[in-house]
């Protein structure tokens, strides 16, 4: 789960992770406030979209408008935050769409001597988290990250134990940190360690992370995602979320118990299993084809759940076939074969479908599609089923 | 011969009272698995399907001798099921359960790094030495005993492609589900380790897919330690970045993780990787064939 800027700065904030005063603002003229109660000479305005890229990244309407604008009155404030509210963000994260921006955050601006990166995630092969540090703030840290591998700096550190002031100390001493900004960097570091632990986060990210003329460490930028395994235990998180950031189909599959995420092609799929699923679009695309979405459908789901998996397939207007692969394992090909024709009662199929059945009960199922009438494509095997379906999608 | 699991092997189903753990519990009773025992707290002195349920895993191994467990307790309490199955010293331990946080997965890593526990999960459909043991929920007719051993990072996947070796007449020594989560028990590496030692082995055929790095881990390991053929599928050629393909470890960030490094990586170790995830029987008959 995704969260924006100005709430994770708010949880920055509660763990003593130090970060800029701001204010949000969801109209021109509580940001033109929110810039006078600052009252500094300079703000800046943030448009607060989950996607990265923002101050690369230009407004639709007005191709000017960058997300992140420096601001030196109120007239100048309410007037940035006119074109950005309420309009669409394109950034190289949104994809040609964008999102549409609702709240801004008003910033003080501040005095930067330094930029640095920040970031936090599990790794994998440590079973560890690892606390990542680079000079090259303020860039693409994946760009650093393939080019200049050895400006990125790693510290694993032991969630029970939490980072130890030495790995701070040493990371430090590699940012090129002296005098007061060691020991800020000790509390900043240890502290951005506790929100990432404390709060099961998958990632915690800092780009830039100013240090200031003052030699203070200041998170300029915040990124939070949450491990999505581990929200039973943060019901907190919950007022956190922004449904409007999210692809809607994506939601109602979600409250559903299956497992999609919309792509850009015209097969749409409908598989148990995640690891099929994938292998299913993939095999599509060999065979020419491109597929409309991921759909795992699980390993028990029921009648009602595969109708409501048609119902979103189906909604998908560039959806011109439909293949569905079930390996029958626990789930009996029989339960799908009737949930099909469920399906078809309900939600009506407007185009071609394309089975193929494999497993557990697998005679059983297909007789009952086959003796239902409804006009059913059936495959025998992965490679015909790809073939049929790709041909049906541009028949 | 088989890794990890065999017809003596005497197996505890943790969570036997909930719906899957006693569904579970009568497939693998009916396949022949030794299930000698179950554990939910609280529940001790009942019955699950003939099978005793006891309060402890330590007083259900004291009880029926157990050396392994499959555990179907909800995702809140798998990091402490694992632990004290480890705690108990059942030697495997496989975890079913899908949706564990991976803090938690963190922490279980770290203290079964001292233990003589081998963990396979979570998030995975179990380990099958097939006509002998099944341990998960995998349909076990679609097993057949003979000489290839097959790892996997996800369920049906593997389900798709023990059925082509099946088909092809390629029985399977033991198929282990690793799972589908950023933090798993054993890699590729450890259940290689184990077929390279395993005389009823005669190549392995290995199905993972998209994040991470361990493939290309288990790539470089087999080009310098593994004697067997071995062939390949790797799903998620067609997967955007960023998005994660349901399951928690199938994501492309940061650049890593993507199939096309996997791919090259396999093959530049000299395995056999199938194009297609219908070639993946096919693609193991060409890699035993090339010996």
């Amino acid at each position: 789960m995704k969260i924006h800027e100005y709430q994770a700065k708010k949880i920055f904030q509660d763990f003593g992770v130090e970060v800029p005063r701001g204010i949000v603002a969801d109209t021109p003229q509580s940001a033109a406030n929110a810039y006078s109660e600052l009252g500094g000479s300079v703000a800046v305005v943030k448009a607060q979209i989950h996607a990265g890229g923002r101050g690369k990244g230009t407004i639709k309407e007005h191709p000017d408008q960058h997300g992140v604008e420096l601001v030196r009155s109120t007239q100048e404030t309410a007037d940035v935050a006119g074109r950005l509210l309420g309009h669409t963000l394109v950034t190289v994260q949104t994809g040609p769409e964008g999102q549409v921006v609702r709240r801004v955050l008003v910033e003080e601006g501040c005095d930067i001597a330094r930029e640095l990166y920040l970031g936090i995630v599990v790794d994998r092969a440590a079973a560890r988290p690892v606390l990542m540090a680079s000079s090259q703030g303020g860039m693409d840290i994946e760009k650093v990250a393939a080019e200049t591998p050895h400006l990125i700096f790693h510290k694993a550190f032991d969630p029970s134990v939490g980072l130890m002031p030495y790995q701070a100390r040493k990371l430090a001493q590699k940012l090129e940190l002296a005098g007061t900004s060691v020991r800020a960097a000790d509390r900043f570091m240890r502290a951005l360690c506790r929100v990432f632990v404390d709060n099961d986060c998958s990632l915690v990210e800092i780009n830039p992370l100013v240090v200031t003329g003052g030699g203070e460490l200041l998170a300029l930028d915040a990124k939070m995602n949450f491990d999505d395994n581990a929200l039973f235990r943060h019901g907190e998180f919950a007022a956190l979320r922004d449904l409007s950031e999210e692809e809607p189909a994506e939601v109602r599959a979600g409250e559903e118990g299956l497992s999609y995420v919309k792509l850009d092609g015209n097969i749409g799929c409908l598989v148990n299993g995640a690891g099929l699923a994938m292998s299913t679009m993939d095999l599509i695309k060999l065979h020419g084809g491109e597929p409309a979405n991921f759909l795992d459908v699980g390993g028990g789901a029921n009648v009602h759940q595969v109708t409501e998996a048609f119902r979103i397939l189906l909604a998908d207007g560039n959806v011109k076939a439909v293949l569905v692969n079930i390996f029958g394992g626990i789930m009996r090909c029989t339960t799908i074969a009737e949930a099909i024709l469920a399906a078809y009662k309900s939600v009506g199929f407007n185009v071609p479908l394309v089975v193929r059945l494999e497993g557990t009960e697998v005679q059983e199922g297909r007789r009952i599609l086959a003796e239902s009438g409804v006009n059913i494509i059936g495959a025998e095997g992965l490679t015909d089923a790809a073939k049929k379906v790709v041909a049906a999608a541009t028949a | 011969m088989s890794i990890l699991v065999d017809k003596d092997t005497r197996v505890l189903c943790q969570g036997i009272t909930g719906n899957a753990g006693h569904f579970h519990t009568k497939h693998c009773l009916e396949y022949g698995t030794k299930i000698v025992g179950g554990v939910t707290p609280g529940k001790g002195g009942s019955e699950v399907e003939g099978v005793p349920v006891f309060d402890t895993v330590c007083e259900a191994v004291e009880k029926t001798g157990a050396d392994a467990t499959m555990i179907f307790v909800p995702p809140a309490f798998t990091a402490d099921a694992i632990l004290e199955a480890a705690d108990a010293g059942i030697r495997t331990v496989v975890a079913i359960t899908e949706g564990v946080p991976v803090l938690d997965m963190v922490r279980v890593a770290d203290v079964l790094a001292r233990s003589s526990s081998r963990l396979i999960g979570p998030n995975c459909p179990g380990v099958i030495t097939p006509e002998a043991c099944k341990i998960g929920i995998m349909p076990g007719y679609i097993h057949k005993s003979g000489p290839i051993g097959v790892i996997s990072r996800s369920g049906t996947l593997t389900y798709e492609a023990v059925w082509q070796l099946t088909s092809l007449g390629l029985g399977q020594s033991t198929c282990v589900g690793l799972g589908g989560d950023p933090i798993v028990g054993s890699s590729f590496i450890d259940l290689l380790e184990l077929f390279e030692n395993d005389p009823a082995t005669e190549g392995v055929l290995m199905m993972g897919e998209i994040g991470g790095t361990a493939e290309e881990e288990a790539a470089a390991y087999i080009s310098q330690h593994f004697s067997k053929p071995v062939a390949a599928f790797i799903a998620g050629r067609t997967a955007p970045p960023g998005k994660r393909m349901g399951h928690a470890g199938a994501i492309i960030s940061g650049g890593k993780g993507t199939a096309a490094d996997k791919v090259a990586a396999l093959e530049a170790a000299g395995i056999v990787v199938a194009e297609s995830p219908a070639d993946m029987g096919a693609a193991m008959q060409r890699a035993m064939g090339r010996q």
